[in-house]
């Protein structure tokens, strides 16, 4: 159990650390790198968590779709002799009170419901995509029906949406 | 140094269902304050990404140790569907703003309209 533990920390360091340089550095690129560690990160944590169907899919849509989409974001929406892509902040002062109050809360709840033993102790690891299916396929079927819908809405939709508008 | 990784190794606590939570509030605290401060649209969405993935964390921890056995792990993916198309409507919403008024910070675009 302690290469667990020290996976664990090893990993929950590296999402921290570069979720703080998402938030906190001046550049765009090193915010939308340091998503992708972000992103991987969370993904190990997945899988110290026995769930690698999730950590999978994790890697594939964030760190495949989503954070490509990000820079093509970037690219696209910053003028080629705008170098520095810098990026300013906003009424710092309010954000950093409502942080503390939402972090205060979350802390301390968690610090009163705090189980000083851990978890019973896990059963083999088996994977969890047979499971999974298995569940979209019968209870989950009718959320399952209703996201392909809204996928397929949703992409349209922002396809139609970006395309370049001819003057009419 | 052998025995310093050994008292180090042995210092740090068993990790159970709290270490992952308090990960996950952090994540969620750091996103809130990117969703709140930055004055770009895209590092603005950076900061919702990151809060998606707090909460997915919190149902993925749930669904191991809280006895929310794969219906937790179910509820993440449904939240990965949600965030890939949430992003992509933002990026083409952003994209048009862009092409618009030739700026994506959240506080120069106060019109609806030009």
């Amino acid at each position: 159990m302690e290469l667990f533990d020290i996976a664990f920390f090893v990993f929950a360091f590296i999402t921290v650390v570069s979720a703080f340089i998402v938030v906190f550095s001046k550049s765009v690129i090193y915010s939308a790198f340091s998503l992708l560690f972000t992103f991987f990160g969370v993904a190990a944590l997945y899988v110290l968590l026995h769930a690698d169907f999730i950590a999978v899919t994790q890697v594939l849509i964030y760190v495949g779709g989503i954070l490509v989409l990000m820079l093509f974001g970037v690219m696209l929406t910053n003028k080629i002799v705008n170098v520095e892509l810098k990026t300013g902040t906003l009424h710092t002062i309010p954000a950093l009170l409502l942080v503390s109050v939402v972090a205060g809360t979350l802390g301390g709840l968690f610090y009163s419901t705090w189980k000083g033993d851990v978890a019973p102790p896990p059963p083999p690891f088996e994977s969890t995509t047979k499971t999974l299916g298995e569940m979209l396929m019968t209870s989950y079927l009718l959320p399952f029906e209703i996201a392909s819908v809204l996928l397929l809405v949703a992409l349209m939709g922002a396809a139609m949406f970006a395309r370049r508008r001819t003057k009419t | 140094m052998e025995t310093f990784f050994a008292e180090f190794i042995r210092w740090l606590p068993k990790v159970g269902l709290s270490h992952f939570l308090i990960v996950s509030a952090i994540l969620f605290a750091l996103g809130i304050y990117g969703i709140s401060t930055r004055r770009n649209a895209i590092m603005v969405l950076m900061g919702v990404e990151l809060v998606l993935n707090a909460a997915n964390i919190n149902f993925v921890a749930f669904s191991r140790y809280g006895g929310v056995n794969f219906d937790g792990q179910v509820a993440a993916i449904f939240v990965i569907i949600l965030a890939a198309a949430e992003a992509a409507v933002a990026l083409a919403i952003v994209l048009n703003i862009y092409q618009r008024f030739q700026t994506v910070n959240v506080d120069e675009i106060s019109t609806m309209k030009e």
